[in-house]
């Protein structure tokens, strides 16, 4: 259709043009994207549930799902040990992944993963620091990694903000690597330095859920709440944001505005999780890649099936980590990184990184 | 230097607003971009601003539209200072389409189309009917109805900035301002272009393009805006202010000025530089 038809263009706009077909489109994909992660969020949730390092197999937890604690050892393992665990697997996830959402849209860069970025490990940089002073991690714990989180996501936003980095989806995640591998060194020099919080610490460097309990995520729920609020604040400006700052401050945004609290809010969630469960890297990075193969690009979609792609991921790569060297377990962020390395690879080598 | 006189009103789809620039000055830092300009694009009129590359015209659109603040002067949106007005009541008046638009890759027209309601949403007021009907009368206005399920990467250069335009209209404001929407298109798709922008001037708008090509500025503006190195020196219809001197004094190029027998609107023929 070029130009013609303009009879019947703006003055006769006001009569009401017949449904736009196209429109039950995106409510369909919508669906989809909430529907299929729902489903493995459950399919993942009951294996985290059944499946242990342990002695207590599937079937011996399986009876006691409805519980009665007839077999108290199952009982234990699965209500007292993996329920805990699962659930704070699930928020780590749903924090992770909306955080890696969100920060891929500031930084305009698919690559752009709080793991990789450099924020996770400011996040634990704080944490051990904290404890290297003597501090406590179960009080402090949460203020430093969010802390920790806010100056390593300023440095990711302030390096993609760059001429020369920003423009390079890759750049930016070499930029990334080199201050966590700064941030990680400092860490180990911490570890050398003070052998009696040695043990305290090494749990800093590779994150986990096992033996997290509830009350640790009770320590970090407000940060993890605040983060989300701020998230859904900054939704909208920042979706606008993806069509470039000029065009979104002509929606009616203020895109510094809306950056500066995106990066509040990230720095918050990743925080708060990595207070919890450690430095757990390409969860942020699998999750909204995923999700925009569901719903699309713009972000307010995307945050949907995140939120929900991210427990799956979390929790899926937990039982997997006890399954590898059984009985004993695998930390959790190397399971994360032998599953968001491939993905890293196969995006980078793309032959174009999808614009964003 | 005075602007034509405006349309009746009686043909404005829209409330029409008023946008006027009252001695603005724009720098960049230290260096002044535009210097003092008096503008009153008049509305219903489609308004095009002229002049060569650095002359100041694309700093001239982001003050009228609130993307760059005045060092000196004020913009006058109805007689309010438009830096003093909410921004999102702003966007609710001017819409904009930057040169430097871009979209992300999985973007259909409808979903691009529908970012034109954002300044109408709020906290608390989601997506609405109105907002669904103002995205459909913007797909219709720019004909792009029939492809407002397709991807915007598949789409030709003409089709995709109709889309932007089409996010523009659905914004549904008085004022609409756009930085050279047709500098990456091939003639059809050029013309397609204005002659959609005049349509929308002529439904009662205010449309201000900067534009590099004089060719289709004299084809398609009622009001043309020269400027030069941040100062404006000819403004009127383009019938009126298009003469050698001025192609001379704007571009350095001696050009022969002459009247299409069908428009009766100015044909620029270059001839070479000048001396």
């Amino acid at each position: 259709m070029l130009v013609g038809n303009h009879e019947r263009s703006i003055t006769s706009g006001a009569a009401p043009p017949a449904a736009a077909p196209t429109d039950r489109l995106p409510a369909r994909r919508m669906a989809a994207g909430v529907a299929v992660p729902v489903a493995l969020l459950a399919l993942t949730g009951a294996a985290s549930l059944l499946i242990g390092s342990g002695e207590v197999g599937p079937v011996r937890s399986w009876r006691e799902v409805p519980g009665g604690a007839r077999d108290p050892e199952a009982a234990f393992a699965v209500w007292h040990l993996r329920g805990p665990r699962t659930l704070v697997a699930m928020v780590v996830g749903a924090a992770l992944g909306t955080a890696g959402a969100a920060l891929q849209a500031v930084a305009r860069n698919p690559l752009a993963e709080p793991g990789l970025l450099g924020v996770s490990a400011g996040a634990s940089t704080g944490v051990v620091l904290v404890i290297a002073l003597g501090g406590s991690a179960a009080t402090l714990g949460p203020y430093a990694a969010v802390l920790g989180a806010l100056l390593g996501c300023l440095a990711a936003v302030g390096a993609a903000r760059l001429r020369g980095v920003g423009d390079d989806p890759l750049r930016l995640v070499l930029a990334g690597a080199a201050l966590s591998g700064l941030l990680g060194s400092l860490t180990s020099v911490l570890l050398l330095v003070d052998n009696r919080t040695a043990d305290e610490v090494r749990f800093w460097t590779v994150g986990g859920v096992a033996g997290r309990d509830l009350g640790a995520l009770a320590d970090v729920a407000p940060a993890l709440l605040l983060g989300a609020v701020l998230l859904l604040l900054v939704a909208r400006p920042l979706s606008a944001m993806a069509l470039g700052e000029p065009a979104a401050a002509g929606l009616g945004h203020r895109p510094r505005r809306a950056r500066l609290t995106a990066v509040v809010a990230v720095a918050l969630l990743v925080g708060g999780a990595t207070a919890v469960a450690g430095p757990i890297g390409f969860v942020g990075l699998v999750v909204p890649f995923a999700a925009r193969a569901l719903v699309g690009p713009d972000l307010r979609r995307v945050l949907v099936p995140s939120l929900l792609l991210g427990p799956v991921v979390v929790v899926a790569a937990d039982v997997v980590s006890r399954l590898l060297v059984r009985p004993y377990e695998m930390p959790l962020g190397v399971v994360t990184a032998l599953i968001g390395a491939p993905v890293l690879v196969v995006v980078a080598r793309a032959r174009r990184v999808p614009a964003l | 230097m005075t602007p034509p006189a405006t349309p009746p009103s009686a043909q404005a789809a829209d409330p029409s607003a008023v946008l006027r620039a009252d001695g603005v000055t724009l720098a960049h830092g230290q260096a002044i971009a535009v210097d003092t300009i008096r503008l009153a694009p008049p509305p219903g009129r489609l308004t095009a601003v002229v002049g060569p590359n650095g002359c100041g015209k694309s700093t001239l659109l982001a003050g009228l539209s609130r993307l760059h603040r005045p060092a000196g002067g004020t913009v006058l949106l109805d007689g309010r200072d438009l830096a003093r007005l909410p921004a999102r009541e702003a966007a609710r008046r001017i819409g904009l389409l930057p040169q430097s638009a871009q979209a992300p890759d999985g973007l259909t027209v409808a979903d691009l189309v529908r970012f034109g309601r954002q300044p109408h949403q709020g906290l608390l007021r989601q997506w609405s009917p109105q907002d669904q009907q103002a995205v459909d009368r913007a797909l219709t206005a720019t004909g792009m109805t029939a492809l407002a399920g397709r991807l915007l990467e598949t789409l030709s250069g003409g089709q995709r900035q109709r889309a932007w335009i089409a996010l523009t209209v659905a914004q549904e404001t008085a004022v609409l301002l756009l930085d050279e929407p047709t500098s990456a298109l091939d003639l059809g798709h050029q013309l397609e272009v204005f002659e959609l922008l005049r349509e929308l001037a002529a439904a009662g708008r205010t449309v201000v393009v900067v534009v590099h090509d004089l060719m289709l500025a004299c084809r398609y503006a009622d009001h043309l805006v020269a400027m030069k190195a941040g100062r404006m020196v000819a403004e009127g219809a383009p019938r009126e202010v298009v003469t050698p001197e001025l192609i001379r004094r704007l571009y350095g190029v001696e050009a022969g000025v002459l009247r299409d027998p069908d428009t009766d609107r100015p044909l620029v023929v270059p001839r070479g530089l000048a001396p």
